[in-house]
Formats: C-alpha cells, sequence, structure tokens
C-alpha cells in the first residue's frame, strides 16, 4: 500500500464516521414524539410489583402510576407555587364515597372501574389486595403495619362494590397509609391465574407485568434498560392524563443526563448532582424544581451506647463543631434547608423538621470538650453510605476537618451501598452520617422511628430514654384520640428533649431536583418523592 | 484438526470447574448481606430474615453450592435480584450488544493500527513512525470512560454531529426482530434502513472509544514483529531477487510477522470485554458489563457467577480459535499439533 492511497482511504473513513446523520425522521415518529415523554434516570425499576421481595424505588414509581389505590390525596400549592400533596385531605381513586365510623371505614367503589384487561375492579379485589399486602412479609407488611393495618380480618367485603377496613385500635395513620403506594388495587382473578402453590400471592406473575387499574400499563419492560408504558384509556381514577406513552430510559453517567436535558433530547431528569441543578437553574434553559423532602433529614448520629458519645458535654461539644455553613455551601450549593442555628429563644413549633439551636462555634466546643476531659481529643470513625457518595463525601470530609479542630481525629469509613443496611443494624458504628425521611408526613411518625426506645434500625444512635418514649407514645396516643392540647405538648416535649441530649445532629432538610424541558408542564410533588406521569403535560 | 479441537475443549473442561468453584465462593465472600440490601428502606430484623429464607441464604454453604450446580448442569443460572429476570435470558440478551460493541470497535483498531504498525515498520524514524508512537501512547494513556466523556461532549453535545447516547437504538425506533443480536445485521435482514442508519450512527461513538484504546498493542505490536522479520534473511533474499516492495511486505513479511500479532489481537480482545463495562456505563449501552458491575454493586449473586462463567466460556473458545488460526498462518504449528 503506498502512503497516500492509505492516507486517502484513512481520512474517508474518518470523514465518513464523522458525517452528520441527516434528520430523516418519518411524520409518523415526529407525532410519537409530541405524545410521548422521556424520562432519564440513573436507575431502573427491579421489580414492578411494590408487593414483591426487595422492590426498589424506581419500581415504586411504577406501581403508583399504574396501579389505583382506593383513595389518594388531594393537591395543595406548595413551596414556590409547585402543586404539592394535600397530608390532610384524601379523595377518592378507586372509592367513589368514604365514610370514616369510629372504629372501621367503608368505601364504595367506583362503578365503571375495570383493570387493564377489562375486569371489573370489585369488592374481592381490593380485599385480597389488601390481605396480600399485609400477608406477604418485608417491606409491605411493614408499611401497612405503620398505619396498624396488620390482619387479613381488617378487611371485609359488604358487597360486591363495597369494602369495610376495621381499625385494631384508633390510629391517627391508618387512613394516611391506605393512601401510599403499598395498598395498591391487584386484578386478583388474573394472579390467581398465575400463581402457583409455591407462589400463592402470584409475586412472580407481577414481576414482569402490571395488573392494576391505573391510569398507565408497562408495554416493555427492558430491566437495567428502559421501561414504556402506556396510558390506559379507560382510566376512571382521574381525569385522562395528557401524556399517551412514557419511556423512561437508564442513562448511569449523570454527565451524558445533563448533555441529554441540555440538547433536548430528553424531557425530564432527576438524581443529577446539585452542582449541575445548581449551574442549569442559573442557564435558565430548563425547569428546575427543588423542593424539601417532606419529613426528612440528613443527620450526624452518635452512638451513644458507647464512650466517648455517652458523654452528653461531647455530643454538645461535636454539636458546635460541625460546619454546618460549609456543607450547606459547599456540599449542597445550597439546594436544602438548614435545620441548624435558629435563635435561642425560638420556642420549639408542633412541627417536623425544624432548626435547632446549635451553630458553628469552635471555642465552645473546646470548652465543652475540656469540661468532658477530653481536652486532648480522641480518635473515631465517621461512616457513610458509598451509595450516595456524591452528598456524603465531602459532607465527612468538612466535617473530619472541622471535628479535627477540637481535637476528635476521625477516620472515614466508607462504606459500600449493599452494606450499608447490614452496618446499621449492627448499630456499632460510632459515628455516621445518614438520611431518613418518612413517607407519612408527621412528627411522631419520625420519632418513632428515629427517637424511640423500641431500637428501630433508624435509631442508628441506639439511643434509649424513657422520658422520650413517654413523649412519642404520648403523641400517638393523643393523635388518635383528637387530644390536640396534650399532642402539642408532647410533639413539643420531644422536639425539645432531641435536641437538649442531642444523639444526632441535624443538619439540614434535602431537597428533591427535578429538571424538565420548558414545554413540560404539571409536575406534583409527592410523599414518595417520585414522578407522577399522569398530572405531567407536554406542550 | 477435529481432534486437536478436541483436545483443546477437554483441557477446558477443569478450568471451567475450578471457574465455578472460584465464583461461587468468591462471590459469598464479598462483604454486604443481599437480604438486608433487598430487604428495602423500612426494613426489621424479622423482616431481613424472612428474605434471607425465602432467597436460601440461610442453609450452610455446600447445600448451597450443590443447589447451584445442579441448577446449572439443568442451564439454569438462577434470577438476579436487582433486575428481577433470570440470568441465562439476561445474558443473552445483553451478550450480543457486548458482542457487537466489542467486534466493531476491534475491527476499527485493526482497520487503522495494522497499516500504522506496518507504515511505521517499513519507515522507521520517519514522520509515520512517530505518528503512530504519538497515537499509541496517547491512546493507551487516556482511560476509556475519559475518553468516552470527551467524544460525547464534542460530538454531541457540543457539534451535534452524533445521536444522543442512550443505547443501541434511537429511543424511537422499536428493536429489529432478533436473528443474530447485532442491530447491525438483523436490521439489514429486516430490510429496515432507517433503524439500521440508527443502529449505527449510535455504535460510532463508543465503537470509536474501545478503537482508541486498543490502538496501541496492536500497532506497536505491528510494527516491533514487522521490524524483526524485515530484518530476517528471507526477506533480503526476496528483495536480492527482485520482488516487488509490495509483494516482499504483504506476501512475506507481513504474513511471517501475524503470528505475535494474533495472539496480541486475543489479549486485546479481552481488555476489550474489561474495558467494555466502563463504555457501557458511559453510553448507557444495555450490554452484559454494565449488568455484572450493578450486580456485584448490589451482592446479587447470581447474575456474577454466570457473568464470570460466561466470559471463561468465551475465553476458551478465543484461544481455541486463535489456535486453529494459528495453524491457517503457519502451517508448522498444523504439524505439530
Amino acid at each position: 500500500m503506498k502512503r497516500r492511497d492509505f492516507l486517502k482511504s484513512v481520512s474517508s473513513v474518518a470523514a465518513g464516521t464523522l458525517l452528520p446523520a441527516p434528520a430523516i425522521i418519518s411524520p409518523a415518529k415526529a407525532d410519537a414524539r409530541s405524545e410521548t415523554l422521556l424520562i432519564i434516570s440513573e436507575g431502573g425499576p427491579n421489580n414492578l410489583d411494590i408487593h414483591g421481595v426487595g422492590t426498589n424505588v424506581p419500581g415504586y414509581e411504577v406501581s403508583w402510576n399504574c396501579y389505583d389505590r382506593l383513595i389518594s390525596h388531594e393537591m395543595k400549592s406548595g413551596p414556590g407555587g409547585v402543586p404539592y400533596y394535600d397530608r390532610d385531605k384524601f379523595k377518592g381513586e378507586l372509592a367513589e364515597d368514604i365514610n370514616v365510623g369510629d372504629m372501621s371505614v367503608t368505601f364504595k367503589l367506583k362503578k365503571n372501574a375495570k383493570f387493564h384487561d377489562g375486569a371489573p375492579v370489585s369488592a374481592k379485589d381490593v380485599k385480597w389486595s389488601l390481605d396480600r399486602a399485609v400477608s406477604v412479609g418485608g417491606f409491605p407488611t411493614f408499611q401497612m403495619s405503620a398505619g396498624s393495618l396488620t390482619k387479613p380480618e381488617q378487611f371485609v367485603i359488604v358487597d360486591d362494590a363495597t369494602v369495610r377496613i376495621e381499625f385494631m385500635k384508633k390510629d391517627r395513620l391508618t387512613i394516611p397509609d391506605l393512601a401510599v403506594i403499598v395498598p395498591c388495587v391487584v386484578n386478583s382473578e388474573l394472579v390467581k391465574k398465575n400463581a402457583s402453590e409455591k407462589d400463592p400471592w402470584g409475586l412472580e406473575y407481577t414481576k414482569q407485568q402490571t395488573a392494576g387499574s391505573g391510569a398507565y400499563k408497562v408495554t416493555k419492560w427492558t430491566a437495567g434498560t428502559e421501561v414504556v408504558m402506556e396510558r390506559n384509556e379507560d382510566w376512571v381514577g382521574g381525569p385522562l392524563p395528557r401524556i399517551r406513552r412514557v419511556i423512561w430510559r437508564m442513562v448511569p453517567q449523570a454527565g451524558n443526563r445533563r448533555a441529554l436535558l441540555e440538547r433536548g433530547d430528553a424531557d425530564i431528569s432527576y438524581e443529577l448532582p446539585n452542582k449541575d441543578f445548581q449551574e442549569m437553574k442559573a442557564a435558565g434553559r430548563l425547569n428546575i424544581v427543588s423542593l424539601p423532602f417532606s419529613n426528612g433529614i440528613q443527620y450526624i448520629g452518635m452512638n451513644v451506647t458507647k464512650p466517648p458519645f455517652d458523654n452528653l458535654k461531647v455530643r454538645q461539644a461535636v454539636a458546635y463543631a460541625l460546619p454546618y455553613q460549609k456543607i450547606m455551601d459547599a456540599v449542597l450549593f445550597g439546594l436544602a434547608n438548614p435545620m441548624f442555628g435558629a435563635p435561642a429563644d425560638r420556642a420549639s413549633e408542633v412541627a417536623w423538621p425544624q432548626p435547632h439551636q446549635y451553630s458553628t462555634d469552635i471555642e465552645k466546643a473546646k470548652a465543652l470538650m475540656a469540661e468532658a476531659g477530653h481536652a486532648s481529643g480522641f480518635d473515631t470513625t465517621l461512616s457513610f453510605d458509598l451509595n450516595f457518595a456524591q452528598v456524603n463525601e465531602p459532607l465527612c470530609v468538612l466535617v473530619q476537618e472541622s471535628l479535627g479542630q477540637i481535637g476528635i481525629r476521625c477516620t472515614i469509613n466508607k462504606v459500600p451501598g449493599a452494606n450499608w443496611r447490614t452496618e446499621l443494624t449492627k448499630k456499632e458504628m460510632p459515628l455516621c452520617t445518614n438520611v431518613f425521611s418518612g413517607w407519612l408526613d408527621y412528627p411522631e411518625y419520625f420519632f418513632y422511628w428515629c427517637y424511640h426506645g423500641n431500637n428501630s434500625i433508624f435509631n442508628t444512635m441506639s439511643y434509649k430514654s424513657p422520658d422520650m418514649d413517654r413523649l412519642i407514645d404520648g403523641a400517638r396516643a393523643a393523635a388518635a384520640s383528637g387530644d390536640k392540647a396534650a399532642y402539642e405538648t408532647d410533639v413539643k416535649g420531644f422536639v425539645d428533649l432531641a435536641f437538649a441530649d442531642i444523639p444526632r445532629i441535624p443538619l439540614y432538610q434535602p431537597f428533591v431536583n427535578v429538571a424538565m424541558q420548558k414545554n413540560v408542564s404539571g409536575y406534583q410533588y409527592w410523599f414518595h418523592r417520585r414522578l407522577d406521569y399522569r398530572a405531567l403535560v407536554k406542550a | 484438526m477435529l481432534t486437536l479441537i478436541g483436545k483443546r475443549l477437554m483441557f477446558a473442561i477443569p478450568s471451567l470447574i475450578g471457574v465455578v468453584i472460584v465464583t461461587f465462593l468468591l462471590t459469598r465472600a464479598l462483604p454486604g448481606d443481599p437480604a438486608a440490601y433487598f430487604a428495602g428502606p423500612a426494613a426489621t430484623k424479622e423482616a431481613i430474615e424472612q428474605i434471607r429464607k425465602n432467597l436460601g441464604f440461610d442453609r450452610p454453604l455446600i447445600e448451597q453450592f450443590f443447589r447451584y450446580t445442579v441448577d446449572l448442569a439443568h442451564g439454569d443460572f438462577g434470577s438476579s435480584l436487582t433486575t428481577g429476570q433470570p440470568v441465562a435470558t439476561e445474558i443473552r440478551n445483553r451478550l450480543p450488544a457486548s458482542a457487537e460493541l466489542t467486534l466493531s470497535g476491534l475491527l476499527i483498531s485493526i482497520a487503522i493500527a495494522l497499516p500504522l504498525g506496518v507504515l511505521a515498520a517499513t519507515r522507521p524514524g520517519s514522520w509515520i513512525d512517530h505518528l503512530c508512537r504519538v497515537t499509541t501512547t496517547a491512546g493507551v494513556s487516556l482511560p476509556v470512560f475519559f475518553t468516552g466523556l470527551v467524544l460525547v461532549y464534542v460530538f454531541y453535545f457540543q457539534l451535534g454531529w452524533s445521536p444522543a447516547p442512550l443505547g443501541r437504538l434511537d429511543v424511537f425506533y422499536s428493536a429489529p426482530p432478533t436473528i443474530t443480536g447485532f442491530y447491525l445485521i438483523d436490521t439489514l435482514v429486516a430490510r429496515d434502513l432507517e433503524a439500521f442508519r440508527s443502529a449505527l450512527t449510535q455504535l460510532i461513538l463508543p465503537a470509536a472509544t474501545l478503537a482508541i484504546f486498543s490502538l496501541a498493542p496492536i500497532a506497536r505490536m505491528t510494527r516491533a514483529s514487522m521490524l524483526s522479520v524485515l530484518a530476517s534473511d528471507f526477506v533480503r533474499t526476496a528483495r536480492a531477487s527482485g520482488l516487488s516492495p509490495a509483494t516482499v511486505i504483504v506476501t512475506y513479511a507481513f504474513r511471517n510477522a501475524m503470528l505475535p500479532v494474533i495472539t496480541t489481537l486475543s489479549m486485546v480482545f479481552s481488555f476489550l470485554l474489561g474495558a467494555n463495562v466502563l463504555v457501557e456505563k458511559v453510553f448507557a449501552w444495555p450490554g452484559i458489563g454494565s449488568y455484572a458491575v450493578e450486580a456485584l454493586i448490589a451482592s446479587d449473586f447470581a447474575p456474577v457467577q454466570g457473568f464470570v462463567l460466561i466470559m471463561a466460556v468465551m475465553y476458551v473458545l478465543l484461544n481455541l480459535l486463535i489456535d486453529i488460526l494459528y495453524g491457517v498462518i503457519d502451517p508448522r504449528v498444523r504439524l505439530e499439533g
């Protein structure tokens, strides 16, 4: 081969690869584009049924959009005018009439409600689905129990279109718990047909396909790659959604997700780094929605069962040494609500989350360390979950540096995501950072999981205090019986105690960030923080 | 020839058994508890125990291994927990995607590296030799994911020449009916030219990324091997006999220089399968590399075991192919075989 020929052939190959592909898209495809919503995110579902074993959070999004519940929440105007679910107002989704009695609630089903295969939704489907939720074990059963829904006997078929749910005990969370994702109504006949002796609830079947009555149905699912959903034209749960087709693609690379949005190829994305969101917000070419996690907090937890954090003075020293504002600026780029530095004379409110009165004051922290007898400091480890390294890693480095100033020498322990739960259950980490956020937006719900002496997995501090338990239990009882005064006293009481004893130090309330094209509107914030396609509109 | 193949396959059996045992033990030795992971964000201890029982992880290791091998003998690789699908189906669906990408990358790489290496060898010290040195050094020193991101940034984000890095096909095209699993071939068989163009344009950037990475070893090896062959007696004889330079280089020198190059190719192919993992991540490519990595992060045993096993089988087959190729190129190997 002559040099010239070779170069010629190489350059023509190169030119061929770089040639822009002319945009020949047939008119039918252009039409499809305007009625289709392209969503991109990092991860996709591993199971289409929230009742399944180990269904992940993206799977909840499928369930939310493809299944109906008896009831759902009304919308209200939230921060920045963004529609926000109204914690206290419910509306029927499959139910057209709700009748709350003293020890039970009765639902009348909408007459024309149909499953995707055309079968009518009847009371036996509702009972079977709720039985399933309280019986399959794991997360769904646990979530049902949070609303005191634990036994199949609680769900009674009155007639073909009427279901009664009996209360085990008075619990304010029972009705809200019926509006979360778990108590979805499943096509019982269809699933039973595909169940087996080993799998009586048909979990294998609903893992792969949706069998509900919801606004969308999954038409194609390639795990780890894409989910395609089509609108259910016969949906009766609400007004017919405007988006005909939803294509949800998994794009693991955050930089590429941003490029796809900025080039206008994708319609919506979330799970982008805070820095990207902040820059896109500033550029103004996309609609960016940033809303606080309801009932959610990122915190530093200290294990109070072991020295040195069993000493209140040490915990207070840490609370005065944390670099709160630096974390807000350098890690979150302002996309969070500060939970620190409240004025000293501010009385606590009947609300959660709310800021505490600690702020960075290294001199005070040093003095407290000296009082605690640790003037020369000590060594410890600070652990975080690598799955959320984007925030956790810089946060922990800042904390490490700050604690170093008062003599606490931290080694940072990066725990792989798969291992994080195990580590939490062991309750041996002296110092860790984590997020907890409850679906049900009630202070006593948060405190029950994070501060109660029954020591759930989220009480990462192993904090036990009889006073705290009395206040939390008191608030739950008062909420159930409607004793407002007692409730308010107890809530203020447990908030004050949590800040005085300071076993965990709240840092900030994180934001959920969603970026979408300017022609996409109708985003709604839900307690589960996933997308509700039913309200979205693409102009 | 057949006895050679048979013999080689026989030798592969012990190594495959070894791979099965080692991957099983290794995945069990990984930190992390799949039951706790899959029990979800709000699981109680009982919920975790229940899931552990459902998944069979509460049994003794020997029993788990026995069940695993029995299933394996029936062609059942188990099910992935992260994607919820049987591992065998997943690998069957994803392997062609990875293979198409790797082979395209390798072909591009060969098409550039072989001529480059030969030219560099015939004119040592010339500008083309320096070009060869610079490109190969640059190619091998840039991490693949970085090259990939730069290519996406330039050709998609800035210039807009390349389609969105969203996998094998534009979102609005449907995949062709599966025949080979290679979209480039299947779309042509289905006579869907629009989809073919889409598949091709989607493939160019990731394949180029892999090609850039693999240029270096192929080009360097070609150059070195050509240099030594060109210095040998039979080439001097050929030249002295008045054969044209093209005949000397292509017919005599190149064929003799091919053997080490072929060996390098098989090594490069295995490198590429590894490099694939990152490229697949960058380009949202639905291949087995990204599948295995995700499974590994989630302590999801079955896909990791399946992946390693499939890779081992592929290496065995690849080595066999290379050995056969040796025989084709160099008759002496055949005689000894």
